[in-house]
Protein backbone atom coordinates (compact mmCIF):
# COMPACT_ATOMS: atom_id res chain seq x y z
CA UNK A 1 0.00 0.00 0.00
CA UNK A 2 1.06 3.58 -0.52
CA UNK A 3 0.21 5.36 2.70
CA UNK A 4 -2.28 8.16 2.09
CA UNK A 5 -2.17 8.00 -1.71
CA UNK A 6 -4.83 6.29 -3.82
CA UNK A 7 -4.71 2.52 -3.97
CA UNK A 8 -5.44 2.67 -7.68
CA UNK A 9 -5.08 5.63 -10.01
CA UNK A 10 -6.49 5.37 -13.53
CA UNK A 11 -5.38 8.12 -15.90
CA UNK A 12 -6.71 8.72 -19.41
CA UNK A 13 -7.12 5.04 -20.15
CA UNK A 14 -8.25 3.87 -23.59
CA UNK A 15 -8.88 0.27 -24.50
CA UNK A 16 -9.44 -0.76 -28.07
CA UNK A 17 -10.40 -4.19 -29.45
CA UNK A 18 -9.73 -3.96 -33.17
CA UNK A 19 -11.93 -1.11 -34.37
CA UNK A 20 -14.15 -1.17 -31.26
CA UNK A 21 -13.18 1.30 -28.54
CA UNK A 22 -14.27 -0.11 -25.18
CA UNK A 23 -12.81 2.59 -22.92
CA UNK A 24 -12.31 6.26 -23.83
CA UNK A 25 -10.23 8.56 -21.69
CA UNK A 26 -11.27 6.96 -18.40
CA UNK A 27 -9.76 8.53 -15.29
CA UNK A 28 -10.59 7.88 -11.67
CA UNK A 29 -8.91 6.96 -8.44
CA UNK A 30 -9.71 4.52 -5.70
CA UNK A 31 -8.76 5.33 -2.12
CA UNK A 32 -8.69 3.25 1.00
CA UNK A 33 -12.07 2.49 2.58
CA UNK A 34 -14.14 3.03 -0.57
CA UNK A 35 -16.81 0.80 -2.06
CA UNK A 36 -17.28 1.94 -5.63
CA UNK A 37 -20.36 0.86 -7.57
CA UNK A 38 -19.26 0.78 -11.20
CA UNK A 39 -22.49 0.98 -13.16
CA UNK A 40 -23.60 1.26 -16.74
CA UNK A 41 -25.67 -0.38 -19.41
CA UNK A 42 -24.54 -3.51 -21.26
CA UNK A 43 -21.47 -2.73 -23.35
CA UNK A 44 -20.66 0.42 -21.39
CA UNK A 45 -17.15 -0.87 -20.61
CA UNK A 46 -17.56 -1.99 -16.99
CA UNK A 47 -16.02 -5.42 -17.44
CA UNK A 48 -13.21 -4.06 -19.63
CA UNK A 49 -12.36 -1.48 -16.98
CA UNK A 50 -12.47 -4.09 -14.23
CA UNK A 51 -10.25 -6.42 -16.27
CA UNK A 52 -7.82 -3.57 -16.83
CA UNK A 53 -7.73 -2.87 -13.08
CA UNK A 54 -7.17 -6.60 -12.50
CA UNK A 55 -4.17 -6.51 -14.90
CA UNK A 56 -5.94 -8.99 -17.18
CA UNK A 57 -6.16 -6.47 -20.01
CA UNK A 58 -3.47 -3.97 -20.93
CA UNK A 59 -4.71 -0.46 -21.67
CA UNK A 60 -4.16 0.60 -25.26
CA UNK A 61 -3.32 4.09 -24.00
CA UNK A 62 -3.11 5.74 -20.58
CA UNK A 63 -1.80 4.41 -17.29
CA UNK A 64 -3.07 2.47 -14.32
CA UNK A 65 -1.04 2.88 -11.14
CA UNK A 66 -1.78 0.38 -8.39
CA UNK A 67 -0.22 0.65 -4.94
CA UNK A 68 2.23 3.22 -6.27
CA UNK A 69 3.56 1.20 -9.21
CA UNK A 70 2.58 0.74 -12.85
CA UNK A 71 0.01 -2.04 -12.65
CA UNK A 72 0.96 -3.78 -15.89
CA UNK A 73 4.74 -3.68 -15.41
CA UNK A 74 4.54 -4.97 -11.84
CA UNK A 75 1.49 -7.16 -12.35
CA UNK A 76 2.69 -10.15 -10.28
CA UNK A 77 3.17 -7.90 -7.22
CA UNK A 78 -0.08 -6.02 -7.88
CA UNK A 79 -2.08 -9.24 -8.23
CA UNK A 80 -0.98 -10.28 -4.74
CA UNK A 81 -3.11 -7.40 -3.43
CA UNK A 82 -6.15 -7.93 -5.63
CA UNK A 83 -9.08 -10.24 -5.10
CA UNK A 84 -11.04 -10.77 -8.32
CA UNK A 85 -14.46 -12.25 -8.95
CA UNK A 86 -15.26 -12.42 -12.67
CA UNK A 87 -17.96 -14.04 -14.75
CA UNK A 88 -16.13 -17.39 -14.76
CA UNK A 89 -15.84 -19.12 -11.39
CA UNK A 90 -12.03 -19.69 -11.55
CA UNK A 91 -12.39 -22.91 -9.55
CA UNK A 92 -11.83 -26.54 -10.57
CA UNK A 93 -15.03 -28.63 -10.62
CA UNK A 94 -13.11 -31.86 -9.91
CA UNK A 95 -11.62 -30.51 -6.66
CA UNK A 96 -13.46 -30.11 -3.38
CA UNK A 97 -14.12 -26.66 -1.97
CA UNK A 98 -11.24 -27.09 0.48
CA UNK A 99 -8.86 -28.41 -2.18
CA UNK A 100 -9.65 -25.47 -4.45
CA UNK A 101 -8.95 -22.95 -1.71
CA UNK A 102 -5.83 -24.77 -0.48
CA UNK A 103 -4.53 -24.69 -4.05
CA UNK A 104 -5.14 -20.96 -4.48
CA UNK A 105 -3.81 -20.18 -0.98
CA UNK A 106 -0.60 -21.97 -1.92
CA UNK A 107 -0.42 -20.09 -5.21
CA UNK A 108 -0.76 -16.82 -3.27
CA UNK A 109 2.13 -17.91 -1.04
CA UNK A 110 0.04 -18.04 2.15
CA UNK A 111 1.00 -20.05 5.23
CA UNK A 112 -1.33 -22.44 7.10
CA UNK A 113 -3.30 -22.91 3.93
CA UNK A 114 -5.83 -25.35 5.40
CA UNK A 115 -6.70 -22.94 8.22
CA UNK A 116 -7.08 -20.07 5.71
CA UNK A 117 -9.27 -22.22 3.49
CA UNK A 118 -11.48 -23.26 6.41
CA UNK A 119 -11.84 -19.64 7.55
CA UNK A 120 -12.78 -18.45 4.07
CA UNK A 121 -15.36 -21.23 3.68
CA UNK A 122 -16.81 -20.35 7.09
CA UNK A 123 -16.95 -16.70 6.03
CA UNK A 124 -19.10 -17.45 2.99
CA UNK A 125 -21.25 -20.08 4.71
CA UNK A 126 -19.81 -23.07 2.88
CA UNK A 127 -18.15 -24.84 5.82
CA UNK A 128 -20.60 -27.75 5.65
CA UNK A 129 -19.79 -28.30 1.96
CA UNK A 130 -16.01 -28.12 2.49
CA UNK A 131 -15.39 -31.69 1.32
CA UNK A 132 -17.85 -31.61 -1.58
CA UNK A 133 -16.56 -31.26 -5.11
CA UNK A 134 -17.17 -27.87 -6.72
CA UNK A 135 -19.03 -29.66 -9.54
CA UNK A 136 -21.78 -30.60 -7.06
CA UNK A 137 -22.45 -26.99 -6.02
CA UNK A 138 -25.37 -24.96 -7.35
CA UNK A 139 -24.66 -21.72 -9.28
CA UNK A 140 -25.17 -19.64 -6.16
CA UNK A 141 -22.96 -21.81 -3.95
CA UNK A 142 -20.30 -21.83 -6.66
CA UNK A 143 -20.38 -18.05 -6.59
CA UNK A 144 -19.87 -18.17 -2.82
CA UNK A 145 -16.85 -20.42 -3.34
CA UNK A 146 -15.62 -17.91 -5.89
CA UNK A 147 -15.99 -15.15 -3.30
CA UNK A 148 -14.11 -17.28 -0.75
CA UNK A 149 -11.27 -17.67 -3.26
CA UNK A 150 -11.18 -13.91 -3.83
CA UNK A 151 -10.95 -12.98 -0.11
CA UNK A 152 -8.63 -15.85 0.85
CA UNK A 153 -5.47 -13.69 0.90
CA UNK A 154 -7.17 -10.61 2.44
CA UNK A 155 -6.53 -8.41 -0.60
CA UNK A 156 -6.29 -4.63 -0.39
CA UNK A 157 -8.72 -4.25 -3.30
CA UNK A 158 -11.65 -6.46 -4.24
CA UNK A 159 -12.72 -6.28 -7.89
CA UNK A 160 -16.16 -7.86 -8.21
CA UNK A 161 -17.74 -8.24 -11.63
CA UNK A 162 -21.44 -9.00 -11.12
CA UNK A 163 -20.72 -10.96 -7.94
CA UNK A 164 -24.44 -11.21 -7.09
CA UNK A 165 -25.08 -13.44 -10.13
CA UNK A 166 -26.92 -16.54 -8.96
CA UNK A 167 -26.90 -15.51 -5.31
CA UNK A 168 -30.06 -15.91 -3.24
CA UNK A 169 -30.99 -13.51 -0.41
CA UNK A 170 -28.65 -15.26 2.04
CA UNK A 171 -25.87 -15.20 -0.53
CA UNK A 172 -26.37 -11.47 -1.07
CA UNK A 173 -26.11 -10.95 2.68
CA UNK A 174 -22.79 -12.79 2.64
CA UNK A 175 -21.65 -10.57 -0.23
CA UNK A 176 -22.77 -7.41 1.60
CA UNK A 177 -20.91 -8.52 4.72
CA UNK A 178 -17.75 -9.15 2.68
CA UNK A 179 -17.96 -5.67 1.13
CA UNK A 180 -18.58 -4.02 4.53
CA UNK A 181 -15.74 -5.85 6.28
CA UNK A 182 -13.39 -5.07 3.38
CA UNK A 183 -14.18 -1.34 3.68
CA UNK A 184 -14.05 -1.42 7.49
CA UNK A 185 -10.56 -2.88 7.55
CA UNK A 186 -9.31 -0.15 5.20
CA UNK A 187 -9.48 -2.03 1.94
CA UNK A 188 -11.51 -1.04 -1.11
CA UNK A 189 -14.07 -2.59 -3.40
CA UNK A 190 -15.03 -1.96 -7.01
CA UNK A 191 -18.28 -3.70 -7.81
CA UNK A 192 -20.27 -3.95 -11.02
CA UNK A 193 -23.83 -5.20 -11.12
CA UNK A 194 -27.11 -4.61 -12.89
CA UNK A 195 -28.97 -4.72 -9.55
CA UNK A 196 -28.98 -0.95 -9.12
CA UNK A 197 -30.72 -0.77 -5.75
CA UNK A 198 -28.45 -3.41 -4.26
CA UNK A 199 -25.32 -1.69 -5.57
CA UNK A 200 -26.38 1.73 -4.31
CA UNK A 201 -27.06 0.21 -0.88
CA UNK A 202 -23.47 -1.00 -0.66
CA UNK A 203 -21.56 1.81 -2.35
CA UNK A 204 -19.80 4.79 -0.84
CA UNK A 205 -19.16 6.14 -4.33
CA UNK A 206 -20.87 5.75 -7.69
CA UNK A 207 -19.11 5.71 -11.06
CA UNK A 208 -21.27 5.37 -14.16
CA UNK A 209 -19.83 4.45 -17.53
CA UNK A 210 -21.54 5.18 -20.84
CA UNK A 211 -20.06 4.22 -24.18
CA UNK A 212 -16.68 3.68 -22.52
CA UNK A 213 -16.61 7.11 -20.84
CA UNK A 214 -17.12 8.12 -17.22
CA UNK A 215 -20.44 9.99 -17.26
CA UNK A 216 -20.86 10.25 -13.50
CA UNK A 217 -18.43 9.99 -10.58
CA UNK A 218 -19.86 11.15 -7.25
CA UNK A 219 -19.86 10.16 -3.57
CA UNK A 220 -22.96 8.09 -2.86
CA UNK A 221 -24.42 10.60 -0.40
CA UNK A 222 -24.30 13.38 -3.00
CA UNK A 223 -26.16 11.57 -5.76
CA UNK A 224 -29.77 10.41 -5.85
CA UNK A 225 -30.96 7.07 -7.20
CA UNK A 226 -32.78 8.95 -9.97
CA UNK A 227 -29.61 10.78 -11.02
CA UNK A 228 -27.78 7.46 -11.25
CA UNK A 229 -30.59 5.94 -13.34
CA UNK A 230 -30.54 9.00 -15.59
CA UNK A 231 -26.77 8.75 -15.98
CA UNK A 232 -27.03 5.07 -16.93
CA UNK A 233 -29.84 5.96 -19.35
CA UNK A 234 -27.79 8.77 -20.91
CA UNK A 235 -25.00 6.28 -21.47
CA UNK A 236 -27.46 4.00 -23.26
CA UNK A 237 -28.68 6.90 -25.41
CA UNK A 238 -25.09 7.90 -26.20
CA UNK A 239 -24.25 4.30 -27.12
CA UNK A 240 -27.30 4.10 -29.35
CA UNK A 241 -26.47 7.22 -31.34
CA UNK B 1 8.95 -24.50 -6.05
CA UNK B 2 6.05 -24.89 -3.59
CA UNK B 3 3.77 -23.25 -6.14
CA UNK B 4 5.06 -25.40 -8.99
CA UNK B 5 4.29 -28.57 -7.01
CA UNK B 6 0.87 -27.19 -6.08
CA UNK B 7 0.16 -26.83 -9.80
CA UNK B 8 1.37 -30.37 -10.50
CA UNK B 9 -0.70 -31.78 -7.62
CA UNK B 10 -3.75 -29.89 -8.89
CA UNK B 11 -3.26 -31.08 -12.49
CA UNK B 12 -2.86 -34.72 -11.45
CA UNK B 13 -5.87 -34.60 -9.14
CA UNK B 14 -8.06 -32.89 -11.76
CA UNK B 15 -7.00 -35.39 -14.45
CA UNK B 16 -7.38 -38.52 -12.31
CA UNK B 17 -10.86 -37.40 -11.21
CA UNK B 18 -12.04 -35.81 -14.46
CA UNK B 19 -10.34 -38.21 -16.92
CA UNK B 20 -10.13 -35.45 -19.46
CA UNK B 21 -7.33 -36.79 -21.68
CA UNK B 22 -4.99 -39.32 -20.01
CA UNK B 23 -7.24 -42.27 -20.82
CA UNK B 24 -7.50 -41.16 -24.43
CA UNK B 25 -3.70 -40.80 -24.63
CA UNK B 26 -3.14 -44.35 -23.34
CA UNK B 27 -5.76 -45.87 -25.64
CA UNK B 28 -4.40 -43.98 -28.65
CA UNK B 29 -0.83 -45.17 -27.95
CA UNK B 30 -1.94 -48.79 -27.52
CA UNK B 31 -4.06 -48.75 -30.70
CA UNK B 32 -1.12 -47.34 -32.67
CA UNK B 33 1.30 -49.96 -31.31
CA UNK B 34 -1.10 -52.85 -31.96
CA UNK B 35 -2.03 -51.62 -35.47
CA UNK B 36 1.57 -51.13 -36.54
CA UNK B 37 2.42 -54.57 -35.16
CA UNK B 38 0.12 -56.04 -37.79
CA UNK B 39 1.32 -53.64 -40.50
CA UNK B 40 5.06 -54.33 -40.12
CA UNK B 41 6.81 -57.50 -41.21
CA UNK B 42 8.61 -58.24 -37.94
CA UNK B 43 10.46 -61.25 -39.30
CA UNK B 44 12.68 -59.03 -41.48
CA UNK B 45 16.05 -57.60 -40.46
CA UNK B 46 14.84 -54.00 -40.17
CA UNK B 47 12.23 -54.74 -37.51
CA UNK B 48 14.29 -52.78 -34.93
CA UNK B 49 13.96 -49.63 -37.01
CA UNK B 50 10.28 -50.29 -37.77
CA UNK B 51 9.58 -51.00 -34.11
CA UNK B 52 11.41 -47.87 -32.90
CA UNK B 53 9.55 -45.76 -35.46
CA UNK B 54 6.20 -47.24 -34.47
CA UNK B 55 6.91 -46.73 -30.78
CA UNK B 56 7.74 -43.05 -31.19
CA UNK B 57 4.83 -42.42 -33.55
CA UNK B 58 2.61 -43.71 -30.73
CA UNK B 59 4.29 -41.50 -28.11
CA UNK B 60 4.34 -38.43 -30.33
CA UNK B 61 0.69 -38.55 -31.34
CA UNK B 62 -0.57 -39.64 -27.93
CA UNK B 63 1.53 -36.87 -26.36
CA UNK B 64 0.10 -34.33 -28.75
CA UNK B 65 -3.42 -35.43 -27.91
CA UNK B 66 -2.84 -34.64 -24.23
CA UNK B 67 -0.65 -31.60 -24.73
CA UNK B 68 -3.25 -29.99 -26.97
CA UNK B 69 -5.86 -30.34 -24.24
CA UNK B 70 -3.77 -29.45 -21.21
CA UNK B 71 -4.09 -25.67 -21.49
CA UNK B 72 -7.14 -25.62 -23.78
CA UNK B 73 -9.27 -27.10 -20.98
CA UNK B 74 -8.04 -24.43 -18.55
CA UNK B 75 -8.75 -21.68 -21.05
CA UNK B 76 -12.22 -22.99 -21.93
CA UNK B 77 -13.20 -23.17 -18.26
CA UNK B 78 -11.69 -19.77 -17.47
CA UNK B 79 -9.39 -21.26 -14.85
CA UNK B 80 -6.33 -20.20 -16.83
CA UNK B 81 -7.33 -16.62 -16.05
CA UNK B 82 -7.63 -17.63 -12.39
CA UNK B 83 -4.06 -18.95 -12.54
CA UNK B 84 -2.89 -15.78 -14.29
CA UNK B 85 -4.38 -13.73 -11.45
CA UNK B 86 -2.16 -15.50 -8.92
CA UNK B 87 0.94 -13.49 -7.98
CA UNK B 88 3.34 -15.83 -9.75
CA UNK B 89 5.39 -15.30 -12.87
CA UNK B 90 4.38 -17.11 -16.03
CA UNK B 91 7.49 -19.27 -15.74
CA UNK B 92 6.07 -20.86 -12.58
CA UNK B 93 2.86 -21.74 -14.42
CA UNK B 94 4.94 -23.10 -17.30
CA UNK B 95 7.01 -25.31 -14.98
CA UNK B 96 3.91 -26.70 -13.26
CA UNK B 97 2.21 -27.48 -16.56
CA UNK B 98 5.44 -28.83 -18.06
CA UNK B 99 6.07 -31.25 -15.18
CA UNK B 100 2.43 -32.41 -15.28
CA UNK B 101 2.70 -33.02 -19.03
CA UNK B 102 5.96 -34.95 -18.62
CA UNK B 103 4.26 -37.14 -15.99
CA UNK B 104 1.25 -37.77 -18.25
CA UNK B 105 3.50 -38.81 -21.16
CA UNK B 106 5.60 -41.01 -18.84
CA UNK B 107 2.41 -42.73 -17.62
CA UNK B 108 1.45 -43.42 -21.26
CA UNK B 109 4.96 -44.80 -21.85
CA UNK B 110 4.80 -46.93 -18.68
CA UNK B 111 1.63 -48.61 -19.98
CA UNK B 112 2.74 -48.83 -23.63
CA UNK B 113 6.28 -50.18 -23.27
CA UNK B 114 5.36 -53.56 -21.72
CA UNK B 115 2.67 -54.03 -24.40
CA UNK B 116 5.21 -53.12 -27.07
CA UNK B 117 7.67 -55.62 -25.56
CA UNK B 118 5.06 -58.36 -25.69
CA UNK B 119 4.07 -57.68 -29.31
CA UNK B 120 7.38 -56.80 -30.95
CA UNK B 121 9.77 -58.90 -28.87
CA UNK B 122 12.25 -56.03 -28.82
CA UNK B 123 14.14 -54.99 -25.64
CA UNK B 124 11.87 -52.04 -24.91
CA UNK B 125 12.21 -52.43 -21.14
CA UNK B 126 16.01 -51.97 -21.18
CA UNK B 127 17.14 -49.12 -18.87
CA UNK B 128 18.56 -47.22 -21.86
CA UNK B 129 15.19 -47.32 -23.64
CA UNK B 130 13.46 -46.13 -20.49
CA UNK B 131 15.97 -43.29 -20.19
CA UNK B 132 15.40 -42.46 -23.86
CA UNK B 133 11.65 -42.43 -23.28
CA UNK B 134 11.98 -39.93 -20.42
CA UNK B 135 14.35 -37.68 -22.41
CA UNK B 136 11.89 -37.75 -25.30
CA UNK B 137 8.98 -37.00 -22.97
CA UNK B 138 10.81 -33.97 -21.55
CA UNK B 139 11.49 -32.53 -25.01
CA UNK B 140 7.98 -33.19 -26.23
CA UNK B 141 6.39 -31.69 -23.10
CA UNK B 142 8.71 -28.67 -23.17
CA UNK B 143 7.72 -27.70 -26.69
CA UNK B 144 4.14 -28.95 -26.34
CA UNK B 145 3.36 -26.92 -23.22
CA UNK B 146 4.44 -23.71 -24.94
CA UNK B 147 2.52 -24.40 -28.14
CA UNK B 148 -0.49 -25.65 -26.22
CA UNK B 149 -0.72 -22.23 -24.56
CA UNK B 150 -0.24 -20.53 -27.91
CA UNK B 151 -2.90 -22.64 -29.65
CA UNK B 152 -5.36 -22.69 -26.74
CA UNK B 153 -6.81 -19.27 -27.55
CA UNK B 154 -7.33 -20.16 -31.22
CA UNK B 155 -10.53 -21.68 -32.55
CA UNK B 156 -8.42 -23.81 -34.90
CA UNK B 157 -6.23 -25.14 -32.12
CA UNK B 158 -6.53 -28.80 -33.19
CA UNK B 159 -4.90 -27.83 -36.49
CA UNK B 160 -2.60 -25.17 -35.10
CA UNK B 161 -1.01 -27.38 -32.43
CA UNK B 162 0.51 -29.99 -34.80
CA UNK B 163 1.43 -27.28 -37.31
CA UNK B 164 3.44 -25.50 -34.63
CA UNK B 165 4.82 -28.55 -32.87
CA UNK B 166 5.86 -30.88 -35.70
CA UNK B 167 8.49 -28.75 -37.44
CA UNK B 168 10.32 -27.99 -34.21
CA UNK B 169 9.95 -31.55 -32.93
CA UNK B 170 11.71 -33.02 -35.99
CA UNK B 171 15.16 -33.14 -34.30
CA UNK B 172 13.52 -34.81 -31.30
CA UNK B 173 11.76 -37.41 -33.46
CA UNK B 174 14.87 -38.20 -35.53
CA UNK B 175 17.06 -38.42 -32.41
CA UNK B 176 14.73 -40.62 -30.39
CA UNK B 177 13.98 -43.00 -33.28
CA UNK B 178 17.67 -43.35 -34.23
CA UNK B 179 18.81 -43.86 -30.64
CA UNK B 180 16.02 -46.36 -29.90
CA UNK B 181 16.84 -48.29 -33.10
CA UNK B 182 20.49 -48.53 -32.08
CA UNK B 183 19.55 -49.80 -28.61
CA UNK B 184 17.18 -52.36 -30.13
CA UNK B 185 20.03 -53.49 -32.41
CA UNK B 186 22.30 -53.97 -29.39
CA UNK B 187 24.51 -50.96 -30.23
CA UNK B 188 23.73 -49.01 -27.05
CA UNK B 189 27.15 -47.37 -27.02
CA UNK B 190 26.49 -45.92 -30.48
CA UNK B 191 23.34 -44.29 -29.15
CA UNK B 192 25.13 -41.99 -26.67
CA UNK B 193 25.79 -39.15 -29.16
CA UNK B 194 22.02 -39.10 -29.79
CA UNK B 195 21.39 -38.99 -26.05
CA UNK B 196 23.68 -35.98 -25.75
CA UNK B 197 22.00 -34.26 -28.69
CA UNK B 198 18.54 -34.87 -27.24
CA UNK B 199 19.60 -33.74 -23.76
CA UNK B 200 20.87 -30.49 -25.33
CA UNK B 201 17.59 -30.18 -27.25
CA UNK B 202 15.65 -30.61 -24.00
CA UNK B 203 17.68 -27.98 -22.16
CA UNK B 204 17.44 -25.44 -24.97
CA UNK B 205 13.73 -25.83 -25.67
CA UNK B 206 12.59 -26.09 -22.06
CA UNK B 207 14.63 -22.98 -21.20
CA UNK B 208 13.34 -21.04 -24.21
CA UNK B 209 9.75 -22.09 -23.52
CA UNK B 210 10.14 -21.02 -19.87
CA UNK B 211 11.41 -17.61 -20.94
CA UNK B 212 8.81 -16.84 -23.61
CA UNK B 213 5.80 -18.39 -21.83
CA UNK B 214 4.96 -14.97 -20.40
CA UNK B 215 4.38 -13.62 -23.92
CA UNK B 216 1.86 -16.30 -24.88
CA UNK B 217 0.02 -16.35 -21.56
CA UNK B 218 -0.65 -12.64 -21.15
CA UNK B 219 -3.02 -10.70 -23.34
Amino acid sequence: MTGDGPLIQVEHVYKRFGTKVALRDVSFSLVSGEAVALLGANGAGKTTLLRSLATLARPTRGTIQAFGVDAWSARAAVRAQLGVVAHQPYVYPELTCTENLVFFATMFGLEEVRVRAAEALEHVGLARRADDRASTLSRGLLQRLNLARAILHEPAVLLLDEPDTGLDAAGREVLSEIVHSQVTRGGSVVLTTHALEYALGLATRVVVLGEGRVVLDEPRELVSDEAVSLAIGSGVVAAGR
Amino acid sequence: MRRVWALVWKDLLVEFRGREFLGAMVVFALITIVTLNFAFDLSRGDREASGAGGLWIAFLFAGMLGLGRSLAVERDRGTLEGLTLCPVDAGTIFLGKFISNVLFIVIVQAVSLPVFYGLYNLPSLEPMVLLMAVIGAIGLAGLGTLFSALAASSRAREILMPLLLFPLAIPLVIGTVRATTLIFQGDGAEAWPWFNLLAAFDVIFVTLSYIVFDLVLEE
